[in-house]
């Protein structure tokens, strides 16, 4: 018995010290390569210091040193997650600037694929919050799905994830009735069978909801000063959706709702995603129904290259081709900061241009920056454990995070 | 404005507003491509800030770019990036410095700020004062430069590889296995400002 009691630290009078440690760069719940330096008092979480930037490429520098088009692919791989997300802000900077109209079919084409990019970013999410917090199955289901999104934009643009498919001026290729009609079918029965069966595993499972009610709570006033956007700031209770308040592309024409959360904490998060997919679906029905026929990218000579054909028949397309692809476009002297909604939140493109061929400067806001800053006072007071909930109720991805 | 790009509507008088409400530390205030810039005196800018957080309604800071003009003094330009969510509106706040003036923090007015300094001093060497967690954030740890500088290579100073021989990473100075080469196509008859190579002659003349 005095053995014991002489060996247990806790006891008696001692004051005991608070010890840290240290979680990742490479740990499967940290959704990539995040450090987390953790002060622990016991299994409580007091101070919580994440490095981020171990996946850090440089990648608005090499932006610098290329022109409009060749820089494009980059945004692909920021979010991996939701590529075509990424590209549609720095798309629709660049055609600010130039400003530059898009077709109609264009424009409904890149809604259709950005609300798909919504759901395959979603259902990876969700499927990883739910194993992070022990539920297993779930993922299987949304997989399937997901795997199905790939298979759509290999279809639409020839690859699975970096598709660069988003240009300026419209999108690259059209796409074949035969995709949109087997989409159509998709987002009837197959997607919501899959969804719907692998939510109903977790959202009303005891488990699920005792590891994320009331876990992170964050006020409505936190999210304003912590620069929350997206899901974060819906799940604070917040109804903020730049797809609705400053719409572009065709989302103005868009029927949808903006779901919000009621107490802020992980499960909000989650449950505002869940309805997020819903929503997307409704909005991918309304593109397939309302989409016109007609050119998929702008006809100007002078900012988008002619196609193959063309240029069999035509020495002044031949002459286009060359130029477009050595030179590039020139884009006016300018700076403008054009944000949109990706499915991880508000994801901005701050294009600074000289007149050249170049951008000056591309400064890419993240979203999950200042969604990471947060976790410190979010996992303030919350076990050790909790931490990989709260981790995937952020929807982090280092490639967009570190640049 | 006929480009798909998110539709950003400026209400009547908003110019004219800030104009009132930031005084005599706006520099100048211009409006284009349907945004608005505010240029403000840098060391004014705390001030300059709560009055847009709390008289113009600016709640959330969503941003914060560098962007590095070595022609011009001062050569730095840190740019802020502010929503309103009641308003519906964003606006640009531009402040200028130099690698020896620091900017005044706004971390007292939204916490979000301190990653956001931390990157800017990070990729410039433009530093914050009050900002006391001015740590480095993307580079490596133990980084020497400021990588976004336009006089930073883009091949940068040291790579790491794995040293076979003793068994742990090294860093080494880089070794390029033929000469960086950067070409700008840019067309010689539409103002490409450099003398082409094998035309020396007729610049001189």
């Amino acid at each position: 018995m005095s053995l014991q009691k002489d060996l247990a630290p806790t006891t008696g009078d001692e004051v005991i010290q608070n010890y840290t440690i240290n979680f990742g760069p490479q740990h499967p719940a940290a959704h990539g390569v995040l450090r987390l330096v953790m002060e622990l008092d016991g299994e409580i979480i007091e101070r919580l210091d994440p490095h981020i930037g171990l996946l850090h490429r440089g990648t608005e520098k090499l932006i610098e040193h290329k022109t409009y088009l060749q820089a494009l692919p980059y945004f692909d791989r920021l979010d991996y997650a939701s590529p075509l997300a990424m590209e549609h802000s720095y798309v629709l900077a660049i055609e600010k600037l130039l400003n530059l109209e898009v077709p109609l079919r264009a424009q409904y084409l890149r809604v259709l694929f950005a609300e798909m990019t919504r759901i395959s970013n979603h259902l990876l999410n969700l499927a990883h919050h739910a194993l992070d917090v022990g539920a297993m199955t779930p993922g299987l289901w949304l997989y399937e799905a997901r795997e199905d999104c790939m298979t759509f934009f290999e279809r639409a643009s020839g690859a699975r994830m970096h598709t660069a498919w988003f240009r300026p001026g419209g999108v690259h290729q059209d796409v074949p009735l035969k995709l949109l009609t087997d989409i159509g079918d998709w987002l009837d029965d197959r997607l919501p069978r899959l969804f719907e069966d692998g939510m109903a595993l977790v959202v009303d499972n005891r488990i699920f909801k005792q590891r994320n009610v009331d876990i992170a709570f964050v006020s409505k006033e936190d999210a304003i000063k912590w620069g929350f956007s997206g899901p974060m700031i819906r799940g604070a209770g917040i109804p903020w959706d730049i797809r609705k308040s400053q719409p572009y592309d065709v989302y103005a024409k868009m029927e949808f709702d903006v779901p919000v959360g009621t107490r802020g904490d992980c499960y909000d998060r989650f449950m505002v995603r869940v309805e997020e997919v819903r929503q997307s679906i409704r909005i991918m029905k309304q593109c397939l129904a309302q989409m016109p026929e007609g050119p998929v990218c702008s006809d100007d000579r002078k900012i988008v290259p002619p196609k193959r054909a063309e240029m069999k028949a035509s020495m002044e397309a031949l002459i286009h081709h060359f130029k477009l692809y050595t030179e590039g476009f020139h884009v006016p002297e300018g700076a403008v900061y054009v944000a949109t909604e990706s499915p991880k939140g508000e994801f901005g493109v701050y294009l600074v241009s000289d007149g050249s061929n170049k951008p000056y400067r591309c400064k890419i806001r993240p979203t999950a920056f200042s969604h990471l800053q947060a976790m410190d006072f979010m996992s303030k007071g919350h076990m050790l454990a909790d931490t990989t909930a709260i981790i995937g109720a952020l929807d982090i991805v280092f490639g967009e995070c570190d640049r | 404005m006929s480009s798909p790009a998110p539709l950003i509507a400026t209400p009547k008088g908003t110019v004219a507003a800030l104009k009132k409400a930031l005084g005599k530390d706006l520099l100048a205030i211009e409006e284009a491509h349907g945004e608005i810039a505010c240029h403000v005196k840098t060391d004014k800018l705390v001030g300059v800030m709560m009055q847009l957080r709390d008289t113009c309604d600016y709640q959330q800071l969503m941003e914060i770019a560098g962007v590095d003009w070595p022609d011009r003094d001062p050569r730095f330009e840190v740019v802020y990036c502010l929503l309103s969510l009641t308003k519906n509106h964003r606006i640009r706040v531009h402040v200028t410095t130099n690698e020896d003036v620091p900017v005044p923090s706004v971390t007292e007015i939204w916490p979000v700020a301190g990653w956001l300094e931390r990157e800017v001093f990070d990729m410039y060497g433009v530093t914050f004062a009050g900002n006391d967690d001015l740590r480095r954030i993307l580079t490596d740890y133990g980084f020497v430069g400021h990588p976004q500088r336009k006089d930073f290579p883009l091949t940068g100073y040291v790579e790491l590889r794995y040293s076979e021989e003793e068994k742990r990473v090294k860093y080494e100075a880089v070794e390029l296995a033929q000469d960086f080469r950067s070409f700008d196509f840019m067309s010689p008859w539409e103002g490409a400002d450099y003398v082409l190579p094998g035309d020396e002659k007729g610049v001189s003349k």
